[in-house]
């Protein structure tokens, strides 16, 4: 695992000593996060939403698990025991309102992580597994998020669960009868209520689960810098404690006041009116839209208006929006330039700025809008673009690129020299 | 080794094993595994069915209407295994612009008369579910937006439905479904 240079746990206390015998736990927190994992010495903010991630799964497992045992997962109740939770119980309009706003911060803090790994190329060798189990982790979010949004029962929950559930009625023979199958009806009620509340339960611990995994898999080559250089000499690192925990603190506190703003002072701002009225499975609400955070994939799935071929529209809209995630777990073969970062890649940086992010940033604004022009045609635009991003873009400019020279190390990028780096000189020019 | 039958060869093939080589605890090994890998799919089945809709979801399978109050140019909403449906009586004028459309450019071809009963064409009897993702379409109600073809109108992703409830235009796939029905009376319908 971590580099020889790491420091070796020492327990000196009898009872550290004594647990290290029977359970060694300290040395694997001191492994971990501790001053026994020595981590590139030049990581900079965007390296903090990993750790932010974990907070976030953290706060909604306590949050949630204190929502679970006043909130009553029956049709004819929920929305009521929302409202009880919101105004009868102690503090519960805090630990709902920290819940429901915690999934969003929980996203922010994942969509950042993701783009610095799509800028600092993360994905790429030796490091693809940690990037495959953090797609899945995402899916596994977007999961549960969803069958959470559906608990309070309100009218978006509703028509929310009827059209995302509806999605899979667009597989040819199957759709039909696997909707009904999934809801236990022909439309949402108390049998699909109760098992997102059942799965919404255990799907964060799922996620814990495939976190570990994440964890391991990351500790074993180490995290990726800003250079995309590889660590090459204990010069090039400093120990995980305190140098991170500090860091990683400091960021946790910005991150803290951005999430009590919203809990305390903005808490429906991301949430829809609509949903503090109780589901009605007579009335559709003039302008349903999911939850912010699928939005990008929103846009994607309206952007099949017509059919293509003998595809159905409807068909096209729900392959396209599924795949708009599935690319991501082949870029680490679709991008295969052997320089990781972006700082040295002058085409791809141009790519990454004013291709996939404005296109980002459109999906997302028209996944919210209304289903009208000129959203609809805006959509489609950036929906062709993404892909090609991916697709097209992605391996080409991998191939044609002339990347700028690297840093022989990070300990030459960040002081402007490196002895080994003055050592290996010499020693190539004495050959 | 004090074990008697440790010949080299006598490894190679099994002391006990009969002529075509298979030993009595390969049979063993195959049954157990077999039994255990049946027994293993068969709780999945109720694993599996448990998801499906429940008895008494399943009961709640008809509904009765009176049809006789319904003008006209006007529809009403009623509720079928918990999901809307539209009743319309049609006027003179729907049916006939229905029966203009030249079959050839509807996504989902069927004419009026084959949505409806015979002796009856003018009773359009539908779910109120949208085919793309089932929201409920506007043009039931009093005061609606019908759309553009003058029959239904689904503002999730803007499929517009004609007189016939057919689909004309946006990403729905098919017609507004009918359900099955029958006239019980001159004046009142059994859905399911
Ligand atoms: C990955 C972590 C999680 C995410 C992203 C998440 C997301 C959500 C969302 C978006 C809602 C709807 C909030 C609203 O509008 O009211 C919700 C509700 C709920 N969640 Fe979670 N959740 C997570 C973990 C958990 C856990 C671990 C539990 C319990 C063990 C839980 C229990 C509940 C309950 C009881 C509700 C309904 C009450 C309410 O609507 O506030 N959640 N969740
Ligand atoms: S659900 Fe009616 S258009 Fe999408």
């Amino acid at each position: 695992m971590s580099f020889p240079w790491a420091k070796h746990y020492a327990p000196k206390h009898p009872l550290t000593r004594f647990l290290d015998e029977k359970l060694p736990l300290p040395r694997l927190v001191y492994n971990a996060v501790g001053a026994g994992y020595p981590v590139p010495r030049n990581l900079n903010y965007m390296y903090n939403f990993g750790v932010l991630a974990g907070f976030c799964l953290l706060l909604q497992i306590v949050t949630g698990v204190i929502l679970a045992m006043h909130y009553a997962p029956n049709s004819l109740v929920a929305f009521g025991s929302t409202e009880h939770i919101m105004r009868d119980v102690n503090w519960g309009w805090m630990l709902r309102y920290g819940h429901a706003n915690g999934a969003s911060f929980f996203f922010v803090v994942v969509y950042l992580h993701i783009f610095r790994g799509f800028f600092y190329g993360s994905y790429k060798a030796p490091r693809e597994m940690i990037w495959l189990l953090g797609v899945v982790i995402f899916l596994l979010m977007m999961a549960t998020a969803f069958m959470g949004y559906v608990l309070p029962w309100g009218q978006m929950s509703y028509w929310g669960a009827k059209v995302i559930t509806g999605l899979f009625s667009a597989i040819p023979l199957v759709g039909e009868p696997l909707q009904v199958w999934l809801l236990g009806g022909y439309a949402p009620d108390n049998a699909a209520l109760n098992r997102f509340f059942s799965l919404h339960f255990l799907l964060p611990f799922v996620i814990a689960g495939v976190v570990i995994l994440h964890i391991w898999a990351l500790h074993i080559p180490g995290s990726t810098n800003p250079t995309g250089v590889e660590v090459k000499s204990e010069s090039d690192t400093v120990p995980f404690h305190p140098y991170y925990t500090a860091k990683d603190g400091f960021g946790l506190g910005v991150f803290l006041i951005c999430y009590c703003a919203f809990v305390f002072f903005l808490p429906n701002y991301l949430g829809h009116p609509d949903n503090y009225i109780e589901a009605n499975a007579l009335s559709t609400p003039a302008h349903i839209v999911p939850e912010w955070y699928f939005w990008p994939f929103y846009a994607i799935l309206r952007a099949f208006t017509a059919d293509i071929f003998f595809i159905p529209a409807k068909l096209m809209g729900v392959l396209a929006m599924f795949s708009a995630i599935l690319v991501w777990f082949f870029l680490p073969w679709l991008d295969n330039s052997p320089v990781r970062s972006g700082h040295y890649r002058p085409l791809f940086r141009k790519f990454f700025w004013f291709g996939l992010i404005p296109t980002m940033a459109v999906l997302f604004y028209c996944g919210g809008a209304a289903a009208e022009e000129p959203y609809v045609m805006l959509s489609q635009v950036a929906t062709a673009y993404y892909f090609l991003h991916f697709l097209v873009v992605l391996p080409i400019v991998s191939r044609i690129e002339k990347p700028k020279p690297l840093p022989f190390s990070i300990t030459e990028a960040v002081l402007g020299s490196d002895n080994k780096a003055v050592l290996s000189e010499n020693a190539k020019s004495a050959v | 080794m004090a074990t008697s039958t440790g010949t080299p060869q006598g490894n190679a093939v099994a002391p006990e094993a009969g002529e075509n080589g298979v030993r009595r605890r390969d049979f063993i090994n195959i049954a157990a595994v077999s039994a255990a890998g049946v027994g293993g799919v068969a709780t999945l089945i109720p694993l599996v069915s448990q998801m499906a809709p429940s008895k008494d979801v399943l009961a709640e399978s008809t509904t009765e209407l009176d049809i006789s109050s319904i003008e006209p140019g006007q529809a009403i909403k009623a509720v079928f295994r918990k999901q809307p449906v539209f009743v319309r009586n049609l006027t003179q004028k729907e049916i006939d612009e229905a029966n203009a459309v030249p079959l050839s450019i509807l996504r989902d071809p069927q004419t009026l008369a084959e949505r409806t009963k015979e002796g009856h064409h003018n009773l359009l009897v539908t779910m109120g579910v949208c085919t793309h993702l089932g929201c409920v379409p506007l043009g039931a109600a009093e005061g609606e937006n019908k759309g553009e073809y003058g029959g239904y109108f689904c503002p999730c992703h803007g499929s517009s439905y004609d007189t016939a409830a057919r689909i004309r235009k946006g990403p729905a796939p098919s017609n507004l479904v009918v359900p099955d029905y029958q006239f019980t009376t001159d004046t009142t319908i059994l859905i399911g």
